[in-house]
């Protein structure tokens, strides 16, 4: 039998989780999308802007300056993966590129273990945003709730850069064809270079954004990639909103078959997912992109 | 030889081979070590033949169990140092250790096993093979101890085995070449249930957050049973997989269920995580939490959160005040390593202090011997007062020690999270050996 309550509480979270979700999956997509690479460090990157909020937090105890230090620190990671590391296998095999990103990822990881240990470091969530809040059908932690609004307005940023400026109409044409975009004359290297700081800044945004929901191990990123895959594929490789769709679509998947048997939830996302690639191989707002 | 190895290992679990010069002792021809001329078996006399003894060490130190396995090898490394120097306080465990177990240095090699049972399986058969490892050691996590159990059979290298608290290990997993020293989840049931029934009452209502695999069931179902006898009643069962990066679902699930207690049987950070949670979501403001077996680090990690919460452990550092030998580990390991030991390091240490007994008395590193001087059943010492393990099934009997979370206020110190509420003998606890189906299997 269906509890409502419970019903509305599990999709309100599949909401919540699902926000998080298609934020992370924005960078990794947007990331693919122009630079055909699929960064298989993205987990280990998210995974860092917790760690780089958490030790900025520890000397300033100030949640904003975390989070902007969290973003920019991730960005600038990002920056210097793809000009030192990621450029150099642009026009290498796929195994190529998800092996040294996979080895990045493994080498992010174990450095900040060296760093910071295993034991699980703690952001507290801004005074504003502490306790629990009464929604009249259930209560629910404050800083969840605020996750969902912060989210929704990085989301809305990242949207307007990708389709409200010159930057994002390039992005978009890279996206499509990036062969032409240089042909255009327009520098399509740097062009990657900027994306892929912005992709990473995602990762890094959600990941100090997300540190006082879950408390930080170095192995947090580990189960979000997987995750943020899933949401890729459903939602469309390359697609910003297909990310957003995919992660909203994953979030409830996940938490309403939690309600009935948690066991199955990540049985039931895959299934989703092959659903969705038997019905619409490109995702749901995939585009045939780069080959 | 530790070059050589780490380069040979490429995953992020490498092998880090904390010993040097060891290649040789595979190389060595195989011949009686000893005048006792027992025949080859497993490791044995090959293992032995020269001036050393080699153990396998496999311990999680990445993913979920990280924190405790790190405390686990702490534990491991001191016990050796202290075997190897002949230091005082394994003397009065093991009276006749001089130095070394039967003269012989030991050796280790330690594997991060990232609670997984293949990456555990991988490295103890290299340890075996290439290192002719004498003993294996490993666990935190339960699904780890069954697998090495059956390696160690398969092998005939005894595993003394590390963190494991599912009734499977001695129990239907059990092994001839495994011994235990911590106790089974029944046993945790047992002491901590007559306790939370005083405290809480009769027929109140549980919900469960169980980790799933083999320790997360039997202990869940122990508690269920032991309570069931008290007329609680399961209102709900959250089984969430190894790991689990969030629990809000598990705990709105919770939250809805009308329990009275959550029962948390999640382990490690998995146990963090999800309490820090139910924090979050209102639960434990609306039910009481119960760890009924009690997690190192749990009331550090969680930022207090088990202030008045009971739990079931193996070990709490202010028993000193009652055991000597208490007080001599927690200093020598707290000058070692900078902070008071918790469970993990207290089994680990008595569990090599207890194999380094039982190779003295047997005269000899031969497997079915030293077995046989676990099957004794003497009573022994430990850190915890007398103790013996059972012939039948190889589980060490012991006092389980109940504690409970202070106030703030009430902390002495910065690590004096808990009051020992009591230490509950390990003899009534205890189910009959083959309550849990246990045939040991063959010597040979």
């Amino acid at each position: 039998m269906i509890s409502w309550p419970n019903l509305v509480s599990q999709l309100f979270n599949g909401l919540a989780l699902g926000a998080l979700l298609a934020l992370i999956s924005s960078g990794l997509t947007i990331i693919y999308g122009t630079l055909g690479v699929l960064n298989l460090a993205h987990g280990a990157m998210f995974m860092i802007g917790g760690y780089a909020g958490f030790v900025t937090y520890q000397y300033t105890e100030s949640f904003i300056l975390a989070v902007i230090a969290g973003s920019l620190f991730v960005m600038l990671l990002g920056v210097a993966m793809e000009r030192v590391i990621i450029r150099h296998f642009y026009h290498r095999p796929h195994e190529d590129q998800l092996l040294v990103t996979f080895g990045l990822g493994i080498c992010f990881v174990e450095l900040v273990r060296l760093i910071f240990s295993s034991q699980s470091q703690i952001v507290p969530p801004p005074a504003l945003f502490q306790g629990i809040t009464n929604l009249g059908f259930m209560f629910y932690p404050t800083y969840r709730l605020a996750v969902v609004g912060i989210v929704a307005v990085a989301l809305g940023a990242l949207f307007i850069v990708l389709y409200r400026t010159r930057l994002g109409m390039i992005v978009r044409a890279g996206i499509e064809d990036s062969v032409m975009v240089d042909s255009l004359g327009i520098n399509v290297y740097r062009v990657f270079m900027i994306v892929f700081g912005i992709g990473a800044m995602a990762a890094g945004f959600a990941g100090i954004v997300n540190a006082p929901v879950v408390s930080l191990t170095p192995g947090i990123g580990d189960d979000i990639l997987v995750q943020t895959f899933v949401v890729v594929v459903i939602g469309g490789v390359g697609s910003f909103p297909g990310a957003i769709l995919g992660g909203l679509i994953a979030g409830e998947i996940i938490s309403v078959t939690s309600m009935f048997n948690p066991g199955y939830a990540y049985v039931m996302l895959f299934a989703a997912m092959t659903l969705v690639l038997v019905v619409r191989p490109h995702g749901l707002l995939g585009v045939q992109g780069r080959e | 030889m530790t070059d050589d190895l780490i380069r040979r290992h490429l995953s992020r679990r490498g092998l880090l081979q904390t010993t040097a010069g060891l290649i040789g002792g595979s190389m060595l021809p195989t011949m009686p070590a000893f005048a006792d001329d027992k025949p080859a078996i497993g490791s044995y006399p090959a293992g032995v033949s020269g001036s050393t003894a080699f153990i396998g060490i496999s311990v999680p130190r990445t993913g979920t169990y990280a924190v405790q396995g790190e405390d686990e090898l702490k534990g491991y490394q001191l016990a050796i140092e202290h075997i190897n120097e002949g230091h005082e306080l394994i003397k009065k465990i093991s009276p006749k250790t001089s130095k070394g177990v039967l003269g012989k240095e030991l050796k280790f090699g330690v594997a991060d096993s990232a609670a997984k049972p293949n990456e555990a399986v991988q490295a103890q058969q290299r340890f075996i093979s290439e290192n002719k490892a004498i003993m294996i050691t490993g666990g935190t996590s339960s699904a780890v101890a069954v697998a090495l159990n059956k390696l160690a059979q398969r092998e005939h290298v005894l595993f003394v085995c590390g963190i494991s608290g599912s009734n499977d290990t001695t129990g239907k997993d059990c092994v001839r070449y495994g011994v235990r020293q911590n106790f089974f989840g029944q046993t945790a049931a047992a002491a901590i249930g007559p306790v939370m029934v005083r405290e809480f009452g009769k027929g109140k209502k549980a919900a469960y957050l169980t980790p799933d695999y083999t320790y997360g069931h039997t202990v869940t179902k122990s508690m269920q049973d032991f309570l069931a006898t008290a007329g609680w009643t399961t209102v709900t069962n959250q089984v969430a997989p190894l790991g689990a990066p969030d629990y809000s679902s598990y705990l709105l699930n919770v939250a809805n269920s009308g329990a009275d207690v959550l029962i948390n049987v999640n382990w490690g950070h998995d146990a963090v995580l999800s309490t820090q949670q139910a924090k979050q979501f209102g639960v434990l403001d609306k039910m009481k939490l119960v760890v009924p077996y009690q997690v190192p680090f749990i009331a550090r990690d969680t930022g207090g959160l088990m202030q008045g919460v009971y739990a079931a452990t193996d070990y709490w550092w202010t028993i000193e005040d009652k055991f000597p030998l208490a007080k001599m580990f927690n200093e020598a390991f707290e000058k070692k390593y900078g902070y008071k030991p918790e469970w993990g390091a207290e089994n680990a240490y008595v569990s090599f202090a207890h194999w380094a007994r039982m190779c003295e008395e047997a005269g000899s590193f031969n497997p079915p011997d030293v077995i046989k001087t676990y099957e004794k059943g003497e009573t022994i010492p430990s850190l915890v007062g007398d103790v013996h393990y059972r012939p039948e099934d190889h589980q060490c009997v012991r006092p389980v020690i109940i504690v409970k979370g202070k106030q703030q206020k009430d902390m002495k110190n910065k690590e004096d999270w808990y009051d020992v509420v009591e230490i509950v003998p390990g003899e009534g606890l205890m189910q009959k050996p083959d309550a849990f189906g246990c045939h040991l299997g063959d010597y040979t």
